[in-house]
Formats: C-alpha cells, sequence, structure tokens
C-alpha cells in the first residue's frame, strides 16, 4: 500500500475519530462487551454487517471520484491538474455522464442517498456526517483537490468522503474498502482499551486474528464497485442502531457515538 | 532565535485573524476553576464584545449546562463537543470536533468577535494546537499545591497567560504565594501571570482586561 493511503488509514489522522467508538461504548454500557473475547465477537459482528455496508459505500465512491477525477493515474500532481479542468463546466458535467454512463448512477447526493438509506438511526447518520466533515476537512488539508472541495455543501456520510480521498491519494476501489474495513475495527478496539482497562496487546492480538476477516470483507466490498448503487449491500445490525439510539440520550458518556 | 523567546516577548506571535473571531483556550487541570474563569469572563466581556463558548467536557455536558444555567450567554452561544476520553487530544492532536464546533457558531453568529474554547480537565503537558487556539490562557490553582509551577510543563510554561487562581484559598491550604508567582516568572521567560480570586474579584478584572487587550490586538493586526 502507498504511503499516502498508509497516512489516510492511520488513527493519528486529525479527522475526529477519537471521538467516536464506533458503537462500542453503547455496546459496553449495555453489558455486551466486557472482555476481550466479547470484544473480539462485537468487532466481527460489526464488521460483517455496518463494516461490509461503509465499505461498500467508500469503493463506490471511490469509483466515482475516479471517474470525476479523468483518470486512474496514481500520479498525484497529474490527476490534480486534469480535475482542476474537468471541475469547471462542461467538463465536469461530461465527467459526472461519463459516470452515470457507466451504470454506476448519478450525482454525490445520490451515493450519499444511499448512504442515508442503509443508516436507519438518526443519531448514526449524524455521527457519520459529523466524522464526513472532519474527514473532509482533514484530506483536503492533505490532498487538495476540486473533486473533494466539491463534497463541500453536500457534507457527505463518512465512507463517500473515505472513498473519494483514497481516489485523490491515488487508491483504487480496494484501498478504499480496505482502509474503510481497518477503521471500523481499530477506532472500536482502541475506544474498549480506554474505556474498559482491557490489554492493548490482547486486543491487538485479537485484532490480527481477525486480519484474515477484514481482507475478506474489503474484497467483497471493492467487488460492489461500478455496480449500480441500488445493488450496494444493505446488511443490517439492528441491535447497533438501537445502543446507538440510546447512547445519544445518555447523559454519562464519553464518546459522541 | 534568542532574541524571539527573550524577555518580554511572547513565542505565540498573534495568529493572522482575517475577519474571524479571536480564538481563546483555556486550559489546566480539573478542578482549577476554568469553567468559573469562562462565566467570569462571559459576564464581564459580553456587552462589549461578540461571544461564544465551546466547552470540551469529559464525561457529561456538565460544563455547558452550568454555563447555560449560570445564563452567562444564551444557549445558542454555547457548544459542548466530546473528547472520547482524551481530552488533551481533542485540543491538541485532533482538533476537529472543536473546528467543527467554532465554524457551527461562527455561521450562526456571523459577527462573532472572540470563541473561548475550555479544554476538558487534563494534565501539564495539555497545551491547544495553534490550529485551534490563537491565544491561550493555563489555570492552575493553590490547593493543587504551590510547586506545581516550579515543575513547569508546557500549559505552565508556554501559554500566553498563566493565571494562579483561589488565592483566597492560599492560607487554607498552606500554599505560597509568592513563591508559585516567582517560580513561575522563571520558567515563564516574562509571560504574563495574574493571581485572581474569583471571590475577591467576581469579575476577573485583570484577566478580562488581558483577553480585551489580545482581541483588540488580533483585530488591529488584521484590519
Amino acid at each position: 500500500m502507498d504511503a499516502s493511503l498508509l497516512l489516510l488509514a492511520d488513527a493519528r489522522l486529525p479527522a475526529g475519530a477519537h471521538a467516536h467508538s464506533g458503537g462500542v461504548e453503547p455496546a459496553v454500557t449495555a453489558g455486551a462487551i466486557t472482555d476481550v473475547p466479547t470484544l473480539l465477537a462485537f468487532l466481527h459482528g460489526r464488521l460483517t454487517t455496518s463494516g461490509l455496508v461503509t465499505a461498500a459505500l467508500a469503493a463506490a465512491a471511490n469509483t466515482h471520484a475516479t471517474h470525476e477525477l479523468g483518470t486512474r493515474t496514481p500520479d498525484a500532481t497529474a490527476s490534480n491538474t486534469i480535475a482542476a479542468h474537468t471541475h469547471s463546466g462542461c467538463g465536469r458535467r461530461a465527467a459526472a455522464n461519463v459516470a452515470a454512463g457507466a451504470g454506476v448512477g448519478g450525482g454525490w447526493e445520490v451515493l450519499d442517498g444511499e448512504a442515508d438509506a442503509r443508516t436507519p438511526s438518526p443519531a448514526q447518520r449524524r455521527a457519520s456526517r459529523a466524522q464526513g466533515r472532519s474527514l473532509l476537512r482533514a484530506v483536503r488539508a492533505a490532498w487538495p483537490s476540486p473533486v473533494l472541495d466539491a463534497l463541500v455543501p453536500l457534507g457527505p456520510h463518512h465512507p463517500v468522503v473515505l472513498g473519494a480521498a483514497t481516489a485523490v491519494a491515488g487508491g483504487g476501489p480496494r484501498e478504499a474498502a480496505s482502509v474503510a474495513v481497518f477503521g471500523t475495527v481499530s477506532g472500536g478496539a482502541s475506544a474498549a482499551v480506554r474505556l474498559l482497562g482491557l490489554d492493548p496487546l490482547a486486543v491487538h492480538a485479537a485484532l490480527a486474528g481477525l486480519a484474515d476477516v477484514m481482507d475478506a470483507v474489503a474484497a467483497e466490498a471493492a467487488g460492489y464497485a461500478g455496480r449500480p448503487w441500488a445493488e450496494l449491500p444493505a446488511a443490517s445490525a439492528p441491535v447497533l442502531d438501537l445502543d446507538a439510539e440510546r447512547h445519544a440520550r445518555a447523559n454519562l458518556r464519553l464518546f459522541e457515538s | 532565535m534568542g532574541g524571539h523567546f527573550g524577555h518580554g516577548h511572547d513565542v505565540h506571535d498573534a495568529a493572522p485573524v482575517r475577519g474571524r473571531a479571536l480564538r481563546l483556550g483555556i486550559g489546566g487541570p480539573v478542578g482549577s476553576g476554568k469553567t468559573a474563569l469562562t462565566a467570569a469572563l462571559c459576564r464581564a466581556l459580553r456587552d462589549e464584545l461578540d461571544l461564544a463558548v465551546v466547552t470540551n467536557d469529559i464525561y457529561t455536558t456538565e460544563d455547558a449546562d452550568f454555563l447555560r444555567r449560570e445564563a452567562v450567554l444564551s444557549d445558542d452561544r454555547i457548544t459542548a463537543v466530546r473528547t472520547g476520553a482524551c481530552p488533551h487530544t481533542a485540543i491538541r492532536d485532533d482538533i476537529s470536533a472543536n473546528l467543527d464546533a467554532v465554524d457551527a457558531l461562527e455561521a450562526r453568529h456571523p459577527g462573532l468577535e472572540l470563541v473561548i474554547i475550555e479544554s476538558g480537565g487534563d494534565n501539564l503537558t495539555a497545551l491547544f494546537s495553534r490550529g485551534l487556539a490563537d491565544r491561550q490562557i493555563f489555570v492552575l490553582d493553590v490547593a493543587g499545591g504551590d510547586d506545581v509551577p516550579r515543575k513547569g510543563g508546557l500549559g505552565v510554561a508556554a501559554a500566553d497567560l498563566l493565571v494562579i487562581n483561589k488565592t483566597d484559598l492560599a492560607p487554607f491550604v498552606g500554599s505560597d504565594l509568592d513563591l508559585m508567582a516567582s517560580d513561575a516568572a522563571r520558567v515563564r521567560d516574562g509571560r504574563p501571570v495574574v493571581l485572581n480570586s474569583l471571590r475577591t474579584d467576581p469579575a476577573a478584572t485583570e484577566i478580562a482586561h488581558w483577553v480585551r487587550a489580545a482581541v483588540g490586538a488580533a483585530h488591529a493586526a488584521a484590519s
């Protein structure tokens, strides 16, 4: 993986992720996570449901952003230059039409709507948009591109921004899915270490044991790139949704979500 | 470099404000009186400055609730952010939730001149990122031990203003105010220190004066 993509996946990317637990704090409060094995079971469940959906949205956004950039060149300077041309006037519409013509869907708002439709909990939608906004601020500073600038008025969901950012940073849909999957797992794991005082070595050993599942989920998610957006997976985890709603109303909480 | 850090000079050059509000960070350990000071500053400055507050609560929205209850500002001028068990991360390493909160306040109140960002109580190494705060105040209290200024730490040494708070308690906890002031002066290389007690001076006169001057200087530099 390129250094740019490692920067994008790094938990130290200043994009607000540290204040979100990925459903782990609500699950700890509900008594569903108490130790490393229950954390692992939780992460596995989340990975194969909302994790798959998130990764597939990121992969789809990556493909769409690559069309918007008008090129698949990994050279950021070249792609930014091309994007600067395609962004203005007819060129941009032409690029959008290429995307639509490829059977992918409409504009960003359509893909963002697909994310909305797959996120039944209002609290999770708010958390996803807040993280999307923060990520957008960070990636626009790191990898300036008109494709990213165009997302600002929409304030899209986190995986939509992540997919676009991986494209601008030179990655394809598989990389976008991998970064999304990794974020799904690593953020929650670090929240559990903080909330329960779990042994961080044991937690990382558990994460290493999940690596094959993470890769499989990312590969499956990347397979949706280029297909019509309505066909993106919609695996749901109703308990996560309910916990998220309870969490948003809780008096005592350390994490935003 | 020596001149830059010399006596009377400030390592934190006033950041260009370019038409936006000055962002003032208020940091310091748990219980040192940050929220009460924030409330006092709001009361002292709200009639002359267009201002708003962001609180970084550790576990609840206690601080924001306190400010709302005290009605120091209207509710839509007070925002709380959560810090994911890492209050220092939210003001230093990953400031995005705070930037988001400041952006939202500025969008709601286009004429804002000052945004006070109160950190969650933290340790002595916590310092606001310059990407978030243009100026910062670090608040210690005398009951935390009169050796704290001597021990230093980034907050004590580098904040634009150090406040040694709750001085009315000094006789009861056996803290030596002169020692605290002289130790602080030694590590702070000439940057200002204010001894404060909201019991005897509820308006925090000297600190409000400093904030007023900081806002004035930043706006003069930007115009």
